[in-house]
């Protein structure tokens, strides 16, 4: 099953307003640290990139380690500089990859 | 690999488990035992036990991270399933409306199994009967978020008093108390020793809370996931270092019913988030 | 040498004091004192990540703000938010800000890259700490300055646990 992510900002924003952004995304963040009850070593497997773009250009990017949450929640803040699509991409161990988009009105 | 690996991350093994045996023996030693129910004015939720990181995480969805399984449940009800090639939303429309105040509802008696059945129960159910599609494993990704998805549907709402409403039940409640109040596992505790005797006094690091169910399925921290009611009687049962019993034992619907009559008329916050 | 070795078991003293009446104050969860350690106090491995970061830049004190509770319910997730006080224009702005842990198996936390687009800098996240320990974020500035605050977090254990003993 796909993973599931959770982007929230305001729709609407005035040129050159400052918006915060939360986003979520459903991913174990396995450590690489742990073993099974039998004893085996879980094998890690996190989300290592997240990046933003804002009209194809980055605006902020995340490197990530073990010790993020499972289902990671990371806020940051951009300036609303004009209508168009933010592109969030996540990507990580085992090939990991996750990307969503949302329009952004800019008056 | 299991299911449920034995450490969650930042746990290291053994030392650090000694002290918290350690404080569990004593405070059975301590313990009080009125066996007295809690008087309904005093009832308080797990949220009223918790700090206010953990309350700013179910107070808003954004933050919440079983919001991520109600988005998931959300998809998985308007998807088409099964040999009858049917959604959830095929025979019960839109959720926000059919499914207000359902799980608040749960426990309630199911003629199949002359018994209790529990929300999740009732998904597998409808899932085999009229979807006619294979079964979705309890705590099962797929189950939690229809069952997250459903339990949203009534958040704000108070719990049924589901006995009162069908007879039938009352039998199965009688069962369920007695299994909260009977001592059990290697250290002889009841459900009630802690739920209803000692509840706001700490066990280790943790505040005792009440035991109400009234934010299942739910995003627990130290699970690192959402995880049904079931999930949690069974990890109490480990903790009270007792046999768990299987996923969808009738123990556990039984004490699903107590806990949800315990409950009646608080007021449903699922999916919540707990420690 | 003897002096900064009584120095350190004062100031050791005087925080396993604060510590003891943060655990006091426990079941009401309430707010205690955030207690910021000398980075000298900082093991080796969260020592090397900070200079992989700075490149050996000296680490001034300000300008950041860590927001992380001194008492956690469970390691698993701990709320965290650093805010760095910058006017974030494209002469005057954060490039980086880091988060690292002293006693997780591993020091690095998160590293994010950001520019004047961002207009505030501030994020804010959840962690993982094994153990309480001191938690140290990082600012860049893109004047080449580097910039840290640093605070201790009690993890509480639960009694509970899912997993068999």
């Amino acid at each position: 099953m796909t993973a599931q992510a959770l982007i929230h900002f305001p729709k609407k924003a005035r040129r050159g307003e400052v918006i915060e952004i939360r986003t979520m995304i459903s991913h174990p963040m396995e450590t690489g640290f742990r073993r099974t009850q039998q004893g085996e070593p879980i094998p890690r497997n996190i989300i290592t990139a997240f990046v933003c773009r804002y009209n194809d250009v980055e605006v902020f990017r995340a490197d990530l380690f073990p010790a993020l949450t499972a289902n990671p929640f990371l806020a940051f803040h951009t300036v609303a500089a004009e209508s168009g699509t933010l592109t969030f991409t996540w990507t990580g161990d085992d090939g990991f990859r996750a990307e969503e988009r949302a329009k952004i009105e800019v008056g | 690999m299991t299911a449920f690996p034995r450490e969650a991350f930042p746990r290291l093994r053994g030392e650090k488990r000694r002290p918290a045996l350690a404080a569990a023996a004593a405070f059975l030693f301590a313990l009080p035992a009125f066996a007295a129910d809690i008087p309904l004015p005093d009832r308080r939720s797990g949220y009223a036990f918790m700090g206010p990181d953990t309350r700013a995480m179910q107070d808003d969805d954004t933050q919440n991270p079983a919001t991520l399984a109600v988005l998931e449940g959300e998809a998985l009800w308007a998807r088409k399933a099964g040999a009858a090639g049917r959604a959830c939303a095929d025979c019960h429309g839109d959720a926000r409306e059919s499914m207000t105040g359902a799980a608040a509802r749960y426990p309630r008696f199911d003629d199949a199994s002359a018994g209790p059945i529990d929300l999740e129960g009732r998904i597998m159910q409808c899932r085999a009967r009229r979807q006619e599609a294979p079964p979705l494993a309890r705590e099962s990704r797929e189950l939690l978020a229809l069952s997250a998805f459903v339990a949203r549907q009534s958040r704000g709402l108070p719990v049924a008093d589901a006995v009162a409403a069908d007879a039938r039940l009352a039998p199965f409640l009688e069962r369920g108390r007695a299994l909260f109040r009977r001592r059990q596992g290697q250290i002889a505790l009841s459900c009630a020793q802690c739920h209803d005797d000692n509840w706001g006094k700490s066990l280790a690091g943790n505040a005792i809370p009440q035991a109400h169910p009234t934010g299942y399925p739910l995003y627990r921290l130290e699970w690192q996931s959402v995880g049904s009611l079931q999930r949690r009687l069974r990890n109490c049962m480990i903790g009270m270092r007792a046999e768990p019993y299987a996923y969808g034992a009738p123990e556990y619907l039984d004490l699903a019913l107590y806990l949800a009559w315990r409950a009646r008329g608080m007021t449903m916050e699922a999916p919540a988030v707990r420690p | 040498m003897d002096d900064g070795a009584a120095a350190m078991r004062s100031r050791g003293m005087t925080r396993r004091g604060m510590l003891m009446a943060g655990l006091a104050a426990l079941p009401a969860g309430a707010a205690l004192t955030v207690i910021v350690r000398p980075a000298a106090a900082t093991p080796e491995a969260m020592q090397e990540a900070i200079r992989r970061i700075t490149g050996g830049a000296p680490l001034r004190r300000g300008r950041v703000r860590l927001e992380i509770p001194p008492l956690s319910e469970n390691g698993n997730s701990v709320a965290c938010a650093v805010a760095v006080d910058s006017p974030m224009t494209a002469a005057d702005h954060v490039k980086a800000i880091h988060v690292v842990t002293e006693k997780n198996p591993q020091p690095n936390v998160i590293g994010v890259h950001l520019g004047p687009r961002a207009g505030r800098a501030r994020i804010a996240t959840r962690l993982r700490l094994s153990d309480t320990q001191t938690v140290t974020a990082i600012a860049a500035l893109s004047d080449g300055s580097f910039w840290a605050e640093s605070a201790n977090v009690i993890v509480t254990m639960g009694a509970c646990l899912e997993d068999a003993l």
